[in-house]
Formats: C-alpha cells, sequence, structure tokens
C-alpha cells in the first residue's frame, strides 16, 4: 500500500489485540537479529510520531475559519494552501493531500475509512480507537443518523448526510459549524470549543 | 494524462471480486453514482499491493465519486443521504445520463 495511508492494519478489531502485540515483538525481534533497526531507533519513532502528531492543529484551522471568510474560502477549495498560511505542516511519511468539508443548516459532513482506517494522523493526531472499530466503519455509511444520535449528535431532518469514505490518497476533515453566541470570541477562545470529534463529524461544537 | 471523466459525469462503479487487494469498496460495486471532483494521477493500490514498484506500477486519474444513499443501500434507506468515495480510473465504466 502507498507510503503515506495512515493504517494500523487493525482491519477487523476481533479483540485481536494480544496476538497483534505477539506479532509486533516478533518481527521488531527479527529486524533488530538482522540489523535493520534498533530499540532505540523504534522508541524516537513511536515518540516523534506521537508527539509530532499531538500538535492538535485541527481546531486552530477551523477558529481561523470562523473568523476569516477569506480564508474558510481558500481551506475549502485548496485546504493544502490553508495549512502553509497557518504553518501546519500535513507531511506524514509524505505530502497528503488534505481536503475540508464544511458542515452548514443543510449538510453534516461525517468522515470513515471503511477499507481501513485512513485518517488526518498528522492533523488530528492519533486516530480514536471507535474510529477503526468495524461497528463505526461499517454503520457510519449505511445509517449515518442513528450512528450520530449514539454520539449524542440529533440532527434536524431537513439536514442532508454526506459521508465521506477516505478509500485512496486524500484525507479529510470537517470544518463543523461555529456554534451560536460566540461573536466577539478570539481564535484562541474558538479553537477551545473545536473538539477532535467535532472534526470527524461525529460531534458538533457547542459554547 | 487526461482525465476520463469531468465533474458531473455519471459513472457506474465496476463489478468485481478480485483475488488481490483493492480500493473499491465491495459495498459501492456496481452503482451508480456521480464524478465530484477530478483530483490527480495516483499509483494503483491494486498494482501497488502485488509489490510492483511505485515506478512501474500503473499511475491513474482518481476522482472522488458521489453515490447516492438509496442507489447504494435500496428505496428503503430512508434518511437524505449521500456517500462518496475516491476511487480510480480502472474502478469506473461510463453511465449515460438517466
Amino acid at each position: 500500500m502507498n507510503d503515506e495511508h495512515d493504517h494500523d492494519h487493525d482491519h477487523e478489531g476481533h479483540g485481536q489485540s494480544a496476538s497483534m502485540a505477539s506479532r509486533v515483538a516478533a518481527l521488531v525481534a527479527k529486524l533488530e537479529a538482522r540489523g535493520i533497526l534498533t530499540g532505540a531507533e523504534l522508541d524516537a519513532a513511536a515518540e516523534s510520531f506521537l508527539t509530532s502528531t499531538q500538535r492538535a492543529m485541527g481546531p486552530a484551522l477551523v477558529a481561523r475559519a470562523w473568523v476569516d471568510g477569506a480564508f474558510r474560502a481558500r481551506l475549502l477549495t485548496d485546504a493544502n494552501g490553508a495549512l502553509d498560511e497557518l504553518g501546519i505542516d500535513m507531511t506524514h511519511w509524505a505530502k497528503v493531500k488534505l481536503r475540508a468539508v464544511e458542515n452548514t443548516d443543510r449538510v453534516h459532513n461525517v468522515i470513515v475509512c471503511t477499507l481501513c482506517s485512513c485518517y488526518p494522523v498528522a492533523l488530528l493526531g492519533p486516530s480514536p480507537s471507535w474510529y477503526k472499530s468495524l461497528a463505526y466503519r461499517s454503520r457510519v455509511v449505511r445509517e449515518p443518523r442513528a450512528v450520530l444520535a449514539e454520539f449524542g449528535v440529533e440532527l434536524d431532518p431537513s439536514i442532508d448526510l454526506r459521508v465521506w469514505d477516505s478509500t485512496a490518497d486524500l484525507r479529510y476533515v470537517v470544518i463543523p459549524r461555529r456554534p451560536e453566541g460566540t461573536n466577539g470570541a478570539g481564535e484562541a477562545e474558538l479553537a477551545a470549543l473545536v473538539t477532535r470529534d467535532a472534526l470527524i463529524g461525529t460531534a458538533v461544537c457547542r459554547v | 494524462m487526461t482525465a476520463r471523466f469531468k465533474a458531473g459525469d455519471r459513472v457506474r462503479t465496476r463489478a468485481a471480486n478480485p483475488e488481490g487487494h483493492t480500493r473499491l469498496p465491495r459495498y459501492l460495486c456496481d452503482r451508480r453514482g456521480t464524478i465530484e471532483t477530478a483530483h490527480d494521477v495516483y499509483p494503483l493500490p491494486d498494482e501497488r499491493a502485488k509489490g510492483v514498484s511505485l515506478e512501474l506500477c500503473k499511475k491513474e486519474m482518481l476522482y472522488t465519486v458521489v453515490f447516492d444513499g438509496r442507489e447504494v443501500w435500496g428505496e428503503q434507506s430512508a434518511e437524505p443521504l449521500s456517500v462518496s468515495a475516491d476511487l480510480w480510473d480502472t474502478y469506473l465504466h461510463a453511465e449515460q445520463p438517466t
């Protein structure tokens, strides 16, 4: 598979974590025995992965889009260009093309990867375990309204659901609706309202 | 490489059950959809998964294709729903406009 895919290959989620851990350990032992990598290098890579992706730049991106209409327009047409403006590096293993999709009073967007677990790691950090679950991946493309209700999101029946299945080399991020009563709030204050789940589409932003 | 499809074109996904890896989800096989965006040329994962190098593997246009919920799940799919996926040229046939 392409190097830029954010797979963790927990493909079916049948509670195989114990066997997965032993398989990983066996693989690491082989790689170390052959001098391909050292335990220290592996630790450094894991550390870098976790810290560099915990920048959680998604909320800052949304807050800027909420206060700056021209930026919002650029974000929707050329998300990578907008990221560059904020100094956000979307590179993970390779540079990844990002697409931002906007929630409005008529459309609610939700992101999934039904084939594996593709996710904008560089922007949102490591994905939540439910995002990789077979239940979420299989149900959200079929009955998103019911799935969202289980997340506590009750949408007006008039709102259309749009599900984006990240099947290839693009990654998606949802631009949630700005909550009422936030006029005059600064970007930092607004960014604090933007949760990870809102950026996936399984939550809405609230004051 | 020129794009075979443009935004608004009607397409039908292929009905295929290949032995190897593919990035056309089974639930979107043999379904009618509409090209929403023609992106760019990307390596075909079906070949990459067989170990063909990045240099030698087939590269094809990638499209975002939008499907109506009823087309995917049947008429009883009550809620207004669209599902889109990013699909390579190989996965698509041209469909006559309805």
